[in-house]
């Protein structure tokens, strides 16, 4: 069966699949691995749709239901798709003192969407985060896993940045693989 | 990076012996401050390669300054180093020259020739790259000696960071990482680690401050085959990052540490606990680890002592009570994490309910030089009740961000306006804020205040871990503790009502009043469900969110009445009740509000006064930020 109920493509036959179930065989021995494989998880699908959710608790014999609640515990599981560049404005206390706030509301306007949401065309997520430790440089925001420190005015170039840098990949890509 | 290399196995003291002095020429080079840099037969240029400066692309730097030294055939005798954090994060990139240790700050990869050419070649420093606090004035600062940043501090836990690369474990051996493990394998009994520990006076670096000796002893004690060693570096505290740049900087000195705790309560299996925002820590952690088992120093029978130990990296998931002891337990174990019920404590039956000792990252980090040098040594610095040193995140409106080392006991004053350079000019200090979520504030009235563990919960807040947020008159109080409640009760995990409603109803009360429709009943409100929250929560979440609000009521009384009775917020940050206007007769007409404003509500004419369009202001205060005349007032 390959049914898909996200809309991103994660079918039960998704090669992505083979690499998770080989992992999942490899951490078979060591008890309490469940956050180690959604991780891995993550990593291979970019979030975590019920097809993926279903295969893990098959997998390694865990009640659905406890995966389900162990992935919406957790601030940095996703159950929807994510932006392509994740934009996590820190709201640390450091970086909040510091103006972060502004910051967010700045990405909000410029992005046309409210933190935790992504953009129509799946090209940004904005999202909080609590603290990633660079307080001495507040405020920061990691923009596509990079740690920068950013003012308010440097938002609409970061944004830009991001969409030419998707556009010169889609250029160098084949036709073929562009969706 | 250093080109020693000694592969075999390090099965011996001996063996140890031989690996540390192998490297014993290139600490030494590290230290050296005399020797001048043309004679020096080595030039080390140690580029930070912390989470921070790394933001500031000290890779960057680092790669052009070593393709500089091949191009220039200096191949031989420069090398350039990636080490930890040097603490002084506001100056990043910082790179530092030895012999010599001269600390240039802000270096790009322009500056690179520069240094190479003028300063390794030449021996002239580059004094534009050099510290100073004031552009405008001559005063440049050479060296950490001289460094107003580094006053009052000394480096203990951090003294490997800035010195070692932390991805060589040769050079870790070389600055006397595993000596302390060797010492307890070889030359103690488990008992008398522990009675050194307990004689040292050291107390939990995580923020409880719990005696270190004699939780080893209790979980010593506890009866069970199979025991375990856990490292919290779960640092969830938003304003700490202590345990990241330790993890980053000298990854060795903590798993030395837990292997000697392994050693001291029975157990053969050790868990670092790590956030998974953290990956940079992760990355040197897993790297530690592998290099640590590929030498000998840890897995089976280390240093042929018959001894075996081993670590593995669990990774959070961004939870914060998942710093709670039992709550990152349960994580450990896979689950959601939830606290649980104590007793029984983690000492007697914790992780798979075997007996587990839990510390904190810097907690191990002072553990190393307690057993090498002594508890005598220790106690050489801090208070009586708190003894030792404490890392500082000092960060917030403060001129010099960055990690401080401080004896315990040393004035908040000392730390702020010394260390840390004071507030930006035309600020005043109003505040500084410890323990993140679970602490408070301390006034300026109160800035004489030693910081230890005893000062700061007379105070009315507590040490944390570490995280040190300074606020000045543009912080608005009321909105702190609204920020701070919305952080608890948004990581609040749901599993006891007076945590999970009660936090959420302190909240909504807060909300009104920064929104203007608060009430005196509202605070009265406020403080009666904070002190139901602290007795009923299940665990120290719970039990300590509510202190950012007593703690602010407390000191600040009068900015929530202000909200309360005059509708206004004194600091201008509480949008609903701020309005900006411009003064028409201070007003020069210099267009720069203008020019600041987001949504085009400032309107006029260059040299003649500007107006702001009410209906369409957001209320952000650029304007007042940047009017030179202070001419916005609100």
């Amino acid at each position: 069966m390959s049914t898909c109920c996200c809309g991103m493509g994660v079918t039960t036959d998704d090669p992505r699949f083979a690499e998770l179930d080989a992992f999942m065989a490899s951490v078979r021995e060591q008890p309490g691995s469940l956050i180690s494989v959604l991780h891995k998880a993550q990593q291979l699908f970019g979030f975590l749709p019920e097809e993926v959710e279903s295969r893990i608790a098959h997998t390694m014999s865990i009640p659905l239901t406890d995966v389900y609640g162990v992935v919406t515990f957790y601030n940095l599981f996703n159950t929807q798709p994510v932006g392509k560049y994740a934009i996590s404005v820190c709201m640390g206390t450091a970086c909040y003192v510091r103006g972060a706030g502004r910051i967010l509301d700045r990405f909000a306007e410029e992005l046309g969407v409210q933190a935790g949401q992504v953009t129509d065309d799946r090209l940004f997520s904005l999202e909080v985060c609590r603290c990633v430790g660079a307080c001495s440089l507040a405020p920061v925001v990691v923009v596509d896993g990079e740690v920068r420190q950013l003012k308010e005015a440097d938002v609409p170039a970061v944004v830009a940045e991001l969409r030419q840098r998707s556009e010169l990949e889609a250029l160098s890509q084949p036709v073929s693989a562009r969706s | 990076m250093t080109t020693m290399r000694v592969p075999t196995r390090i099965s011996s003291l001996l063996e140890l012996e031989a690996v540390r002095a192998a490297g014993a020429d290139v600490i030494a080079l590290r230290q050296a401050m005399e020797t001048p840099i043309t004679e020096a037969p080595e030039v080390h240029l140690l580029v930070c390669g912390d989470t921070g400066c790394r933001a500031n692309k000290s890779p960057l730097t680092r790669r052009t300054m070593e393709e500089l030294v091949v191009e220039h055939g200096l191949a031989d005798r420069v090398k350039v180093v990636q080490v930890g954090c040097f603490g002084f994060c506001k100056a990043g990139p910082v790179v530092v020259v030895y012999p010599g240790g001269t600390f240039y700050c802000h270096v790009k990869p322009q500056d690179c020739a520069e240094i190479l050419l003028r300063h390794v070649m030449g021996g002239q420093p580059v004094e534009r790259l050099l510290f100073t606090p004031n552009p405008k004035e001559k005063v440049r600062f050479h060296t950490t000696v001289d460094l107003p940043f580094y006053q009052g501090q000394v480096r203990r836990v951090l003294k490997n960071c800035g010195l070692i690369n932390p991805e060589s474990i040769d050079e870790a051996i070389a600055a006397d990482r595993y000596f302390a493990l060797a010492k307890a394998l070889l030359e103690m009994t488990p008992d008398e680690v522990i009675a050194e520990l307990k004689k040292s006076g050291l107390r939990g670096r995580g923020g409880a401050g719990f005696p270190t000796g004699l939780k080893w002893e209790l979980c010593q004690k506890a009866v069970g085959d199979v025991k375990y060693v856990v490292c919290n570096a779960d640092e969830g505290d938003p304003g700490a990052f202590m345990d990241r740049s330790i993890l980053e900087g000298d990854p060795h000195g903590v798993l030395e540490a837990m292997a000697m705790a392994g050693y001291a309560i029975g157990a053969q299996q050790g868990y670092i606990y790590v956030r998974a925002e953290y990956p940079l820590a992760v990355e040197r952690l897993k790297l530690a680890i592998r290099q640590a088992r590929e030498r000998g120093l840890l897995g089976k029978n280390i240093l042929g002592t018959g001894f075996s130990f081993d670590i593995d990296i669990r990774l959070g998931a961004g939870a914060f009570v998942c710093g709670e002891e039992t709550a990152l337990i349960e994580s450990i174990e896979g689950k959601r994490g939830m606290p649980r019920p104590k007793p029984p404590f983690p000492a007697t039956a914790g992780l798979w309910q075997k007996p587990t000792l839990n510390n904190n990252v810097e907690t191990y980090a002072n553990i190393p030089q307690i057993v090498l040098f002594g508890a005598d040594w220790f106690r050489q610095l801090g208070t009586e009740k708190s003894p030792g040193t404490k890392v500082f995140a000092l960060a917030g409106q403060i001129n010099n961000t960055g990690l401080v080392e401080v004896p315990m006991g040393t004035k908040l004053r000392d730390v702020v306006f010394t260390i840390g350079g004071g507030v930006p000019k035309g600020r005043e200090f109003k505040a500084a804020q410890t323990g993140g979520p679970s602490g408070g504030c301390i006034p300026a009235e109160h800035l004489d205040t030693p910081l230890d563990f005893e000062s700061l919960p007379a105070l009315g807040t507590m040490m944390g871990s570490g995280g040190l947020t300074i606020m000045t008159d543009t912080a608005c109080m009321v909105d702190l503790a609204r920020f701070y409640l919305e952080f608890t009760q948004d990581e609040s995990c749901g599993k006891c009502p007076p945590c999970r409603i009660g936090t959420k109803r302190m909240l909504e009360l807060l909300e009104q009043i920064c929104e203007g429709k608060g009430t005196h009943a509202d605070i009265d409100q406020l403080e009666r469900l904070a002190v139901g929250i602290r007795k009923g929560s299940l665990c120290g979440l719970g039990q300590s969110a509510p202190n950012p609000v007593l703690s602010t009521l407390r000191y600040y009384r009068d900015e929530y009445l202000a909200h309360v009775d005059d509708h206004k917020c004194p600091a201008g940050r509480c949008k609903a009740l701020t309005e900006y206007q411009i003064d028409q007769e201070l007003c020069k007409g210099c267009a720069l509000c203008a020019r600041s404003c987001p949504t085009d509500a400032i309107v006029g004419e260059v040299k003649h006064p500007f107006s702001i369009k009410i209906d369409l202001c957001i209320r952000c205060g650029n304007c007042y930020d940047v009017c030179k005349f202070h001419a916005v007032v609100r």
